[in-house]
């Protein structure tokens, strides 16, 4: 435990000293890294604690960004507050209506309908007006975080953005930890568990599944707002099933169901399509294969890492 | 007599071709230890599943305290205060035993959404968790993870998880199966300790635990009742002489009960 919370101790202190090195480029390839870790984060609540594999989480986060896009006005910068409390709201509501449907499906269906209903979405915003097309919607202006006249720090300076990311990514972090910590956070791992089990036990499963459905959208939305806030930019691809599927990776890739597993997972994954883009213009063959090699040596994903590392205890908890 | 807390009347299941349940009524009385015999395929298992509301009936109404709980879903039963175990272990196997209780227990809980609360800190849910370990004579082993305890540990805590939940229904399929003697013996103990304060549907293959438990019998057979009630009514029936143990070399139980041997076995002469 104690060692635990000096790598997550020391992994802070290395992220907070990013923009320190003062590469402008490293310091926004971390801040976009940190925002599809809170993509992976919102995920796994959804796949690692509840045992829900979604395909279509990328619905959420091209809500969240398209929110900012449709929201700003033309002329002016947006206020980063109200947007960004539209953005999460707006995927919150959206998860809510669709997982009122697909909650109740179950394994290989629950992967095909949410597939299902984020293709809706990407044809939604691709083929009508709402999203003015493929072309997508520029932003102009990055988001205000100005509160009455006063502004405490400029979206539009990198090393800003990065701070206010980093600091969303540690409070995601909290609510989730807080989340899993209470009463619902249980439930949610008993359905993982034994969702059968469960429902006999007077549980309303379908209820609690939809309310992970909803937060996770929610918190999708989030990633998918800040996204759009650093890119300036958003169009129809942030709902393509690629993008579910990438963040599905990233948690495989991570560990499922340890929160700091998806975080790592998505640096690990941007790190190695930074790697091999550099080397091949074919990287994705050798990125394709290292994730193959990842999954099958270490299955348990990066978050096993440790356990596996550490000489097995003489007197386990399964000894009497 | 006391009113029955939960009855069918007339239940019927049918799968496809075959009738698992034929037009069964009968009632659970609060302070009653209701036994239910019969081969395998008798259909005990699935009349526990309808009560339960694992599977929807066919036809006929269930109905609690006089409310017709027919289509209700089985959280909604489970809320109700009707409580079951499986006859497969059906536990959360990642889990500590206290927390597969502690859990079982926070169903009860009145809000479950206040989300910045810690599930672990509510003295009324950890209360009914740990009585319930300590009442299926799991104290010991509490913080084990389920999988790893012993066949006869995994039964107990199927118990537990459903008195955790303070149920005033009990519904227990085969709660003896896989126990050792011992356990067997606490386990019999324990249903004669909470009969008196809940209504028990209890189907058992183990005789002796049937006859030192039960207050009335009900005997199935081909998914229908055969006959029920007292002990003594059944040990001298001769159709359940005849039909359940196929022959008529004396009742079940008759002879200090070692004798008797799971049901379904055909009979038990030499």
């Amino acid at each position: 435990m104690n060692r635990k919370r000096l790598t997550l101790a020391l992994s802070l202190l290395l992220l907070a000293a990013v923009p320190l090195a003062g590469s402008a480029y490293y310091t926004e390839l971390v801040t976009k890294v940190m925002i599809l870790a809170i993509f992976a984060m919102s995920l796994d609540l959804l796949v690692g604690y509840t045992g829900l594999v979604s395909l279509g989480h990328a619905a959420s986060y091209g809500i969240g960004a398209y929110t900012l896009a449709l929201a700003a006005p033309r002329y002016d910068p947006a206020s980063l507050w109200v947007t960004l409390a539209e953005a999460v709201l707006a995927a919150g509501l959206a998860s809510l209506a669709v997982g009122f449907f697909v909650v109740r499906v179950k394994g290989v269906y629950f992967l095909m309908v949410t597939l299902a209903f984020a293709q809706m979405f990407h044809f939604l915003f691709h083929d009508t007006d709402l999203g003015r097309g493929s072309d997508g919607i520029s932003i102009s202006f990055r988001p205000d975080a100005s509160v009455r006249g006063f502004t405490p720090f400029d979206l539009g300076n990198s090393v800003h953005a990065y701070y206010f990311v980093l600091v969303v990514l540690l409070l995601t972090y909290a609510f989730l930890r807080l989340l899993l910590r209470s009463p619902l956070g249980h439930a949610l791992r008993g359905i993982k568990s034994n969702e059968h089990r469960m429902q006999s036990l007077g549980f309303p499963v379908l209820r609690y599944k939809l309310a992970s459905f909803t937060i996770a959208g929610a918190l999708g939305g989030l990633a998918g707002y800040l996204s759009a806030a650093q890119f300036g930019f958003v169009n129809p691809e942030l709902f393509g099933w690629h993008q579910s599927g990438n963040v599905l990776l990233m948690l495989i890739l991570g560990g499922l169901g340890s929160l700091t597993g998806g975080v790592a997972g998505a640096f690990v994954f941007v790190a190695m399509q930074e790697l091999f883009q550099a080397l091949t213009i074919h990287w994705q063959l050798p990125f394709g294969l290292a994730i193959i090699l990842l999954v099958v040596f270490l299955p348990g994903g990066l978050a096993s890492l440790p356990a596996r590392l550490r000489p097995p205890r003489p007197e386990g908890p399964f000894h009497v | 007599m006391s009113e029955p807390l939960l009855a069918t009347r007339a239940l019927t299941k049918r799968f496809g071709g075959l009738t698992a349940n034929s037009a069964v009524s009968l009632d659970l009385r609060k302070g009653q230890v209701h036994a239910l015999l019969g081969p395998n395929g008798a259909g005990k298992s699935t009349l526990i599943n309808l009560l339960s509301g694992d599977l929807p009936v066919s036809s006929g109404r269930i109905l609690y305290r006089d409310r017709d709980i027919t289509r209700l879903g089985p959280h909604q039963r489970s809320r109700l205060g009707i409580g079951r175990s499986y006859q497969k272990t059906n536990i959360f196997g990642p889990f500590t035993a206290y927390e597969n209780c502690r859990l079982a227990a926070q169903s009860r809980q009145p809000r479950p959404w206040r989300i910045f609360s810690d599930a672990q800190a509510v003295p009324a849910v950890r209360r009914a968790a740990e009585a319930a370990l300590e009442a299926a004579g799991l104290a010991a082993v509490a913080d084990q993870p389920a999988a790893s305890l012993s066949h006869g540990a995994q039964r107990q805590l199927e118990i537990a998880m459903v008195l955790a939940t303070a149920p005033e229904v009990l519904l227990l399929d085969e709660p003896l199966a896989g126990m050792g003697a011992d356990e067997a013996h606490r386990m019999v103990e324990l249903l004669q300790k909470l009969g008196p304060d809940h209504a028990m549907l209890l189907v058992e293959h183990d005789m002796d635990a049937v006859f030192a438990v039960a207050d009335v019998i009900t005997v199935m057979v081909n998914g229908q009742v055969l006959e029920s009630g007292p002990p003594a009514q059944i040990r001298a029936s001769p159709a359940v002489r005849q039909a359940y143990l196929g022959d008529d070399d004396g009742p079940p139980g008759a002879e200090g009960g070692a004798a008797a041997r799971p049901a379904g076995s055909g009979g038990r002469s030499a």
